[in-house]
């Protein structure tokens, strides 16, 4: 039954609500233009690309040449084999710096340790420090070690024997898995300690030890906020450019993940630059569908019926 | 079932909080001690002291003659509800209830049937495969009861388990949780602020303030004969009328000096009380239960020197009963406590001419109306005696 009034305020409520999406709309257009221009462009012969705009398409030039070049096996530049390094970095890069920032961000949540707090503190200011100033002395780490001489005795001690991994895809991730911890740390950390106590406390009465509790409890509990770091820090690596540049740069062609290669793929003096949008396609693709895997574990109200709030 | 005892147990924080002092208490097998108290009195702190989940910084705990202070909450062999119930949200009903015995490592094939035995017990076995988030309150804490009783543990500790329920299901549960205990005969702590919890389950109540001990005993004892003017407050609702009084001769006998006007008491009053005597011509807090006044129309035979000629400021009509406001110009005794006085000071109920307002519970048959005169008779052999000094009661 629908009385006048109600009928005009449905149809203001729908015009507001058809209205107010038009901005949402404008903007996620504005945004996905450039997106769209390189695919676009991926689909064109390399005089095409360079001839006119990719609004200026014609969809009689479309081609797929440009993904069969780069897949080709002829060169160092292969972008197959550079998509299994990266998984090589990334995989890793992920998995163990949440394995071990779970294990600590519980520790710093509900174990009590003299010093956490100041420990804390300290891991999340390294935070402030920059990638790139560590870049070069992590480099002549892994290539060297670490060693101190000490004054007067001459006694020379090792602390990190020369591994030699440069070149290798152990260096990027072992770098990346490094320089997440801080940030996993902290994120986690704020998840974990926001879990309510009571929880805690009655599974140490049901004889659970800070073991059982982390397995049963806080892992299966953190699902979220473990999805929702495992997406950043798979992007992140499987974006990076610097770190294994730096890492496996000229020393290993055969190591280079797929970032890397696409650059290179350009050539001398940009000749096969028209390659790029088919290359960022190629890259872009495995991290969808890492996202869209990983998504439904953003599950809302994993913590309903527990304590009442 | 076993006997837990707690022995001049102290607990002080680490930033000098002194929330227990020389609590000593025994709970009896199979008994169903109720701890209550105002919030911030450390009754909770006490039940968490015997759970494990807070040190005890001095004193002795012991369950069954074995001393526990520094033994792991799981070595304790006790189960816990909690207030709000602290279920494990990704797990279901059965596996929340079996938690403790898988950890045990319990044959599985025992723990389905222990498990499924405390869901009959508890009627949830329709819930058993639903997670937390789908039950009702009523139902979520059953779940939280099946946790405890499937371990048949040596004892049980509640804190607060029914405080988060609606009014009606709270007298429910009250009911079936009291009934479960009575079956199992599982020695229980219970903690609670509510004191008609305190009174309806309890096979003891022991109140507790500011982190010290008051008075153990029966829930009839702790109402027919409180040991100080808090617990003679605290215990019952309303709660008793306490006024600051003066006791002189009256006749052949005693009467107490309500700022003028008089309450006669019963000739046998010294012989019934001896220690009143030296309170003769001195102040003294007297205690009158509101159920102990009647509404003077009603009580038709009561004398004419124990009734009181006041007004009402407001009448609540309960259908069972009448609970008359009526003002007095006698002045409440305040429970002062030097160290929290800032705290306490809660002013005394007035009303617009600075009278002090004082509670009866009348007949239902009572014509008392708001504003209206009313004649109030009072059972002066009812009445308690307190030392306005310290506190507590005149007795022999």
């Amino acid at each position: 039954m629908s009385t006048p009034s109600t009928g005009s305020r449905g149809l203001g409520a729908r015009l507001y609500r058809g209205l107010s999406s038009v901005p949402m709309w404008a903007f996620a257009l504005v945004w996905l233009l450039p997106s769209l221009g390189l695919f676009v462009n991926s689909f064109r012969t390399r005089d095409g690309q360079r001839g006119s705009g990719f609004w200026r398409t014609v969809p009689d030039q479309f081609t797929i040449e440009n993904y069969q070049t780069v897949f080709e096996a002829n060169t160092v530049n292969s972008l197959g084999v550079s998509l299994l390094n990266s998984l090589a970095i990334s995989i890793p890069a992920t998995i163990i710096p949440i394995s071990i920032a779970a294990f600590a961000a519980y520790g710093f949540a509900w174990i009590d340790f003299k010093g956490r707090k100041w420990l804390f503190i300290i891991t999340v200011s390294i935070l402030a420090i920059p990638l790139q100033v560590a870049l070069i002395p992590l480099l002549k780490m892994y290539v060297g070690g670490a060693h101190l001489t000490l004054p007067f005795i001459g006694k020379t001690l090792t602390f990190i024997p020369a591994w030699g991994i440069n070149g290798t895809s152990t260096a990027v991730w072992l770098t990346h898995t490094g320089f997440a911890m801080p940030f996993a740390i902290f994120l986690l950390h704020n998840y974990i300690s926001s879990l309510p106590k009571d929880i805690f406390e009655s599974a140490r009465i049901d004889g659970a030890d800070h073991f059982t509790i982390f397995w049963r409890l806080v892992l299966p509990l953190s699902i979220p906020v473990l999805a929702a770091f495992a997406i950043f820090q798979f992007l992140w690596t499987w974006n990076d450019f610097l770190i294994a540049l730096t890492m496996i740069g000229s020393a290993n062609p055969d190591a280079l993940p797929t970032t890397v290669a696409i650059a290179n793929l350009a050539g001398d003096f940009g000749r096969n630059e028209h390659l790029l949008p088919a290359g960022a396609f190629v890259q872009a693709f495995v991290p969808l569908v890492v996202f869209f895997a990983l998504q439904r574990y953003f599950v809302r109200g994993l913590l309903a019926g527990s304590i009442k709030g | 079932m076993a006997q837990v005892a707690l022995d001049n147990v102290n607990k002080i924080y680490p930033n000098g909080f002194h929330a227990i002092h020389d609590l000593s208490l025994e709970v009896d097998d199979g008994e169903f001690l109720v701890l209550v108290g105002p919030s911030g009195c450390g009754k909770s702190t006490a039940l968490r002291m015997v759970a494990g989940l807070e040190d005890i910084s001095g004193g002795e705990l012991r369950i069954d003659d074995r001393v526990v202070n520094d033994v792991h909450p799981k070595d304790r062999d006790i189960a816990m509800v909690f207030q709000n119930y602290a279920l494990y949200p990704h797990m279901s009903v059965a596996d929340n209830i079996g938690f403790a015995l898988k950890l045990a490592k319990i044959p599985k094939a025992e723990i389905a049937e222990r498990v499924a035995k405390a869901a009959q017990t508890l009627d949830l076995t329709e819930q058993l495969d639903r997670k937390p988030g789908q039950l009702s309150g009523g139902q979520r804490q059953r779940v939280a009861m099946g946790r405890a009783i499937v371990r048949q543990p040596k004892a049980f500790l509640m804190d607060e388990p029914l405080s988060n329920l609606d009014a009606k299901l709270r007298v429910q549960m009250r009911a079936e949780i009291a009934g479960l205990q009575r079956d199992l005969g599982v020695t229980t702590l219970y903690v609670t602020h509510d004191q008609v919890e305190a009174m309806t389950m309890g096979d003891r109540v022991a109140v507790l303030k500011r982190g010290y001990l008051q008075q153990v005993d029966s829930p009839q004892n702790l109402y027919e004969s409180p040991d100080n003017v808090f617990v003679a407050g605290f215990i019952g609702s309303p709660s008793m009328n306490l006024m600051n009084c003066r006791l002189i001769e009256h006749g052949s006998g005693l009467a107490v000096d309500l700022d003028g006007s008089l309450l006669a008491l019963p000739d046998d009053t010294l012989g019934r009380n001896s220690a009143l005597r030296a309170f003769v011509d001195k102040d003294v807090v007297a205690g009158i239960r509101p159920e102990d006044i009647e509404d003077a129309s009603i009580a038709s035979d009561a004398p004419s020197d124990r009734r009181i000629r006041t007004s009402t400021t407001l009448v609540e009509s309960l259908g069972s009963e009448v609970i008359v406001h009526f003002p007095m110009t006698v002045s409440p005794f305040q429970i002062m406590d030097a160290e929290f006085e800032g705290e306490d000071a809660v002013a005394p109920a007035t009303d617009d001419s600075g009278n002090y307002i004082y509670t009866g519970r009348l007949n239902p048959r009572s014509t008392a109306r708001i504003g209206n005169e009313i004649e109030l008779a009072v059972d002066t052999s009812r009445m308690h005696f307190f030392n306005p000094q310290d506190g507590l009661a005149l007795r022999d």
